[in-house]
């Protein structure tokens, strides 16, 4: 093992996975010469050139449509918008074009491509910089969506996001960007689709992923003086979700919260409140519980930080599921 | 009386002819099957009247071209050899359609002869062809990438996007313009404040040029030097074909939004009869081997029409099949 930056380990994927295959090419905005907004792509432009490593104009329809032809003719492309606020601007590629392209031509043709981005608050960055879009992607049949909460993750997703034949929305954290981990030295993929369960306990299951993983984590270290012992699942891969994981989880606990830094109304949180209680209401000892971002804008003053779920509002939470009041 | 002998050989002019004649009978039966409620979908948008903008293009074009098309697709793909009977399948919803029904008339594809897929949102397919193009510049392949619109789709951002990607990067690409005049029911100076879209793309740095659409032949001798100006890598190129579409925006719009004279107009310059004429006059044609054309390629279509009758529906397991690659890709390599 090896510690690494969430950031170097993104960039030890792109690096690996451009070395290995010479299909793959990385475009976007200020992904060459500038390394990338949040630097994930550094030493990237040097080490394969202009032509792997495309600085494009800021025209996200136009570089996600062209992602999209690179990959039905046989390329690899990685396209990064550089905040998930803008699929905006290619919400017709994403949803229209590159989720359906498949479907439509019954199986014919094949995106394996990767539209990287980044999203979340943790930088005061304001209304327009900081959102957690994922239920917009997730919502769409035809996307994989992966958010990885650690460099380790990170490295193992991206490498098989990049190798995976369908298309693949790759959503990082600029929160996490610098947060270090253990990471393997040696070749490694994670699977998409695939939960991880990484505290185990039997009061109560936290379902979460990306930053407000480590959140959850500490909040069950704090529950447990309180002699509560939470499950705590990283969800890694939104879509497609790893039902089995989650279900024989809230089978075995009764108790479900679901932790997210979207908005609450039909977050993700929903929809997981949805799956749980259609497929396990008679194992469930209490509603399920979502913990999440205000019905607001997430503003750029020190506001920011009171719309979004901390440690102490998951423990205050958790604590009133379990106990009942 | 003789026109001047044409810089296109008579082998090609037979073929331009034929194609064109291929696309109207496939159009005209296809719109039938439509009236009596065959096809899967309940929307048709027919080439008739296009013929000699997507024959010319089609014919100018290389084996191994990429292009993408629009609503208005079927004279393109067919023009590129796309097989009536797979294509009749489609429309019909079946199995053994190009998309195995799934995709209808609107989502055409066969990327065995280049065919990157139509596209029923305007513009949307114009920068998959960039990235078609891109792909050809990447592996060195010498194909051109051909973007096919109408000009329902010139007031759409996404081609001005494209058009300084593909002009940035030099990529081998054509923003083929079928100009039919009307996007939906609004005609093109009622959409566009300046007309001059030839120079909206020179001012791209994309080389442009205009042509009567309804005369095959010029558009299959303007394609033919565009396409080659990209193929020596010197960028893309942008052609906007003037034509008429004989239809309304759907087989049952009755466009009562146009002039029956302004119809009548176009009627006269029919890019088939003018062909026709011109190569009968030029003694290429006869009356006969014209006849023998006719029946070849109406029995063409009549059996595309019956392979696709035949063809078996798409079973209910079919719904869940193609979302996902299902078996490859995400398990640790």
């Amino acid at each position: 093992m090896k510690e690494m930056s969430y950031r170097d380990a993104l960039r030890e994927a792109l690096f690996e996975e451009m070395q290995r295959d010479q299909s793959v090419f990385i475009i976007g905005e200020e992904v060459g010469r500038y390394g990338g907004a949040y630097g994930v792509s550094r030493g990237l432009y040097k080490e394969f050139g202009a032509q792997r490593v495309v600085d494009s104009p800021i025209s996200e329809a136009g570089i996600v449509g062209l992602g999209v032809g690179a990959a039905i003719t046989g390329l690899r492309p990685i396209v990064e918008l550089m905040y998930v606020d803008f699929v905006g601007l290619a919400m017709d590629q994403i949803a229209n074009q590159m989720a359906k392209f498949r479907y439509m031509t019954g199986g014919q043709l094949t995106i394996p491509m990767v539209l990287r981005t980044q999203g979340g608050t943790g930088r005061s960055a304001g209304a327009q910089h900081s959102q957690s879009l994922e239920s917009w992607l997730v919502h769409v049949p035809g996307l994989k969506v992966v958010m990885p909460s650690n460099p380790r993750d990170a490295k193992g997703l991206l490498k098989t996001a990049v190798r995976c034949n369908d298309p693949v929305v790759f959503i990082e954290h600029k929160a996490l960007y610098s947060t270090k981990g253990e990471v393997p030295e040696e070749e490694y993929t994670i699977p998409l689709g695939k939960a991880l369960v990484l505290r185990q306990g039997v009061d109560v299951t936290i379902l979460s992923y990306s930053a407000m993983v480590s959140v959850v984590l500490k909040a069950a270290v704090a529950l447990s003086s309180e002699g509560i012992e939470a499950e705590v699942i990283d969800l890694r891969t939104l879509s497609p979700l790893d039902t089995e994981t989650i279900l024989s989880s809230a089978e075995k606990t009764g108790r479900i919260a679901v932790v997210s830094e979207a908005h609450r109304t039909l977050g993700m949180g929903a929809e997981l409140s949805a799956l749980i209680t259609e497929r396990c209401f008679e194992q469930l000892k209490a509603p399920v519980l979502r913990i999440a971002a205000s019905d607001t804008p997430v503003p750029a003053s020190i506001l920011e930080k009171m719309s979004i779920p901390t440690e102490q509002s998951v423990v205050e939470g958790i604590r009133h599921l379990v106990s009942g009041e | 009386m003789k026109s001047k002998s044409s810089a296109v050989s008579s082998d090609l002019r037979l073929e331009l002819l034929e194609t064109m004649l291929r696309i109207r009978e496939f159009e005209e039966a296809t719109g039938e099957v439509f009236l009596r409620g065959l096809t899967a979908g309940s929307m048709l948008h027919l080439s008739v009247g296009e013929e000699a903008a997507v024959a010319g293009i089609g014919l100018a074009m290389k084996e191994g071209d990429y292009f993408t098309t629009h609503h208005r697709g079927h004279g393109i793909f067919i023009a590129r050899g796309g097989r009536l009977d797979r294509m009749m399948a489609e429309l019909l919803g079946r199995t053994d359609g190009y998309c195995r029904g799934k995709g209808g008339s609107m989502h055409i594809a066969d990327i065995g002869v280049g065919h990157m897929g139509a596209n029923a949102i305007v513009g949307a397919n114009i920068p998959i062809a960039v990235g078609g193009g891109f792909t050809s510049k990447y592996r060195n392949e010498g194909k051109v990438s051909v973007a096919f619109f109408g000009d329902g789709a010139l007031n759409q951002g996404i081609l001005y996007e494209s058009m300084n990607m593909a002009a940035l990067w030099d990529l081998p690409v054509m923003f083929a313009v079928i100009n039919n005049q009307y996007g939906m029911g609004t005609r093109i100076d009622r959409a566009s404040a300046c007309l001059e879209f030839v120079k909206r793309a020179e001012s791209f740095g994309v080389r442009g040029a205009e042509v009567d659409g309804m005369d095959a032949e010029k558009v299959y001798l303007v394609s033919a030097e565009l396409l080659c100006h990209s193929r020596e890598g010197h960028g893309p190129t942008f052609l906007m074909a003037n034509a008429y579409r004989y239809y309304g925006h759907g087989r049952k719009d009755p466009s009562p939004y146009r002039d029956k004279s302004e119809e009548q107009e176009w009627r006269r310059r029919d890019p088939i009869q003018m062909l026709k004429q011109r190569l009968l006059d030029e003694v290429v044609l006869s009356e006969k081997t014209f006849g023998e054309l006719s029946d070849r390629v109406n029995g063409e279509v009549e059996a595309a029409v019956e392979f696709a009758k035949a063809s078996p529906l798409p079973e209910d397991a079919d719904l869940y099949r193609d979302v996902f690659v299902e078996t490859q890709g995400e398990e640790t390599v």
